[in-house]
């Protein structure tokens, strides 16, 4: 028998370790999330779903990014027929405004609470239910035992759960797999014609359980995300021309 | 045993009935109306009314008329046939078999029922009293047919029992009218002189069919007793409610929970058995000191899944103080709706809005933080951002439109619109920087305008020049300026952000 060497022992049991802590190996999860190289930074090279994930932003231009970013990640997940909860405390998000994301909003429910400890139990409630794709949480401060109780939901649903916290005050370890930030980068143009072109964003995957973390620039284009090396930073106005009369 | 009938003619039904909400109408004259080919039509009259000379069918303006002074309301039937068998219902004291006799009377089969009050006399008096306490007038009559029993209650001046067998001999002296015929019968009867039942009840049977056609000698025979008449009891809807008395009072939550758990079987149970399904569930408990304890639910749609309502009720049972403890439980459903199985699936899939699970959850949540917070939104079709979009409360109802797609909207929108300085060159340019929370963002990159029009018939005010714009830092806006630009009046805005 040939002695297996050492690196391929610690891949073997690198594997079981994935296994028993939920992740499934490439194989068995058909779903791409369309993320693209992303997804090579996950154990397995898939971005784990039936998993809570957390996204951080500090001001009300990345909130708007991050939102877009995750709506962009939701087409995929969603598909056509799954079904998603958003709870939050106070709600910005602009429900036609999925539709530019490919979603449908009225496959959405809200969930407008006034308390961030309503918003946990919420999302809690939410979480255990199989029947849903996704849940989203909006929310500003979350504690480790509040995380790990979301990951212990969601192992048995296997639904997908996405934090969002903006201005958070401190940013202490959670239970969940992976930690986002996201910021607006200019937009690229079309062509080079004028005006605003596809939006682009900066990723930062901070944190990753079993990964490895990296920054990519991403752009929202025709309905998926495409990953970009570089961008150019062209200015231009698109001036609206002089009607005639 | 033979059968025996009473027939109740509540003489003023509707009006009596109005008159018991509004006690001052009893003393004047009363009609109700309906609007029938174009005109208003007295429907029903009160006593006071009818001693005027006002009658039913009249044209309500002939009625006005005749008495200046009268008080006239609108006639609600279906309103009132639902008290009509409420009050049916009311009167199975009397007897099981109660029916609807058109809109102002009611049927007994009182066979074998009046020896409990004594005698029949006494029977029918109790009857007549017991409705005169609940305020309508009311005139009844008792014999061995339905027909009879209807004839002498209108026809004869005083209420009261024909003796078995003697149905047909106080029949005779009553005018045609009183066999339930059609108009035209009546008239052409009147018209060959036959103003009582004992003017033509003896002549032959084929000569009367000829004349006056089949349906005559139906309700001829019903009268006397030849033909059996078919009626339609009213079968009252058993209240869903379940009972749940305890030896000793309970005080601790388990056991509150353990006889939540019984009732709610039993009622599943029911419910199951007759397709129902409850979307309002209470639990009462009644305390050893006479004080009820409450708790309700509601369901988004009907359901009988005894784990599903179980959980809504727990989280509400901490509520419940059953201080020296609860000696009655009592489980009712107050609103029950049909709820017919659906075919069940191969294998279970993520079901979309439509699945069940989904919709217990959403029972589950809005049980706790109230129906009023869970949104679901529909598009509509307006153009005005703010109302681009509706709120609707079911989870099954499909968009009647498509959402838009043509138009680019911001994924954040702000409550109400935010003023802002801004620096703009020159008409229909968008701005060159704006001045926001303190911090100035210089515009590199601008989309615009897109102007949207106040819809004036919801709303007036001034129309809207939309901008999208990218300031130096890769931030993207939704900027508006409200008004034309040549007017002094004019003010920017920050709508929203893009992604």
């Amino acid at each position: 028998m040939i002695p297996l060497k050492k690196i391929d022992i610690f891949n073997q049991l690198q594997s079981e370790i994935l296994k028993l802590q939920g992740f499934k190996s490439a194989s068995q999860m058909a779903l791409g999330a369309g993320l693209g190289v992303i997804e090579k930074a996950f154990p397995n090279a898939t971005f784990p779903l039936g998993a809570i994930h957390e996204f951080i932003s500090q001001e009300s231009e990345d909130v708007a990014a991050t939102r877009g970013f995750l709506a962009g990640l939701l087409a995929s997940l969603m598909r056509n027929d799954g079904t998603a909860i958003w709870i939050s405390s106070q709600r910005t998000i602009f429900p036609p405004a999925l539709k530019n994301f490919g979603l449908s909003p009225d496959r959405f429910l809200f969930l407008d609470l006034s308390k961030e400890r309503d918003v946990l139990w919420a999302m809690e409630e939410a979480l255990k239910c199989a029947a849903l794709t996704t849940v989203i949480g909006e929310m500003r401060e979350i504690s480790f035992t509040a995380s790990r109780r979301l990951q212990l939901a969601v192992e048995q649903s296997k639904v997908t759960g996405f934090i969002l916290r903006n201005n958070a005050a401190r940013l202490g370890t959670t239970a969940c797999v992976s930690r986002w930030k996201v910021s607006s980068l200019p937009s690229e143009a079309v062509d080079g014609l004028p005006g605003i072109g596809f939006p682009q964003w900066r990723v930062e995957l901070q944190r990753v359980r079993n990964g490895q973390p990296g920054v990519w620039n991403l752009q929202w284009r025709k309905n998926c995300l495409v990953h970009i090396s570089g961008y150019d930073q062209a200015s231009s106005i698109a001036y609206p021309a002089k009607q005639a009369g | 045993m033979d059968k025996r009938f009473v027939s109740i003619w509540f003489r003023y039904f509707a009006t009596d009935w109005f008159s018991l909400r509004q006690p001052e109408l009893k003393k004047r004259p009363l009609v109700l109306r309906m609007p029938s080919h174009g005109r208003m039509i007295v429907t029903a009259i009160n006593a006071e009314a009818e001693r005027n000379g006002l009658k039913r069918g009249m044209v309500l303006a002939d009625a006005r008329a005749l008495v200046p002074a009268l008080e006239v309301l609108d006639d609600e039937p279906d309103k009132i046939s639902r008290v009509l068998t409420k009050l049916g219902e009311w009167c199975i004291r009397f007897t099981p078999f109660v029916a609807l006799d058109s809109t102002d009377g009611l049927f007994f089969d009182a066979t074998g029922c009046a020896h409990l009050w004594g005698s029949e006399e006494k029977y029918l008096s109790d009857i007549i009293q017991k409705i005169m306490a609940r305020g309508y007038s009311v005139k009844a009559a008792m014999a061995d047919t339905p027909g009879a029993a209807w004839a002498i209650a209108r026809y004869e001046k005083k209420s009261g029992v024909t003796p078995p067998g003697q149905h047909i001999d106080a029949l005779l002296p009553l005018p045609p009218q009183a066999l339930r015929l059609e108009q035209e019968t009546v008239e052409r009867l009147h018209k060959l002189g036959l103003h009582q039942i004992k003017q033509f009840i003896r002549l032959p049977r084929t000569a009367m069919r000829k004349r006056f056609g089949p349906p005559f000698l139906q309700q001829l025979d019903k009268a006397i007793g030849q033909e059996m008449e078919m009626l339609e009891p009213i079968q009252p809807v058993e209240p869903y409610q379940e009972r749940l008395p305890c030896l000793e009072p309970i005080v601790t939550a388990v056991s509150i929970e353990m006889a939540l758990k019984q009732l709610l079987e039993k009622l599943c149970l029911r419910l199951q058995q007759e397709q129902k399904g409850l979307r309002t569930a209470v639990l009462k408990g009644y305390r050893v000191d006479g004080k009820i304890e409450q708790i309700s639910i509601a369901t988004s749609r009907p359901s009988h899944h005894v784990p599903h309502l179980f959980k809504l009720f727990e989280i509400k049972i901490s509520s419940m103080e059953p201080a020296l403890g609860i000696e009655l439980f009592v489980l009712e459903a107050p609103k029950v709706e049909d709820h017919l199985p659906q075919q069940e699936k191969m294998w279970e899939a993520v079901g979309g809005l439509n699945d069940l699970r989904l919709s217990e959850l959403v029972d589950r949540l809005a049980n706790k933080i109230g129906a009023d917070r869970i949104h679901r939104y529909l598009p509509a079709e307006h153009h005005w951002p703010e109302r681009s979009y509706q709120s609707t409360d079911s989870l099954q109802k499909e968009p009647d439109a498509d959402w838009r797609t043509d138009v680019i909207r911001p994924v954040q929108l702000l409550p109400s619109p935010l003023r802002i300085e801004v620096t703009a060159p020159i008409p229909d340019y968008p701005p060159l920087l704006f001045r926001h929370n303190g911090k100035v963002h210089s515009i590199v990159k601008a989309d615009g305008p897109e102007r949207i029009e106040q819809e004036w018939w919801l709303q007036q005010g001034q129309h809207r020049d939309y901008y999208r714009v990218e300031d130096e830092e890769g931030h993207r806006y939704w900027l508006f300026r409200l008004g034309h630009y040549h007017e002094e009046t004019y003010t920017w805005f920050l709508h929203g952000y893009f992604a």
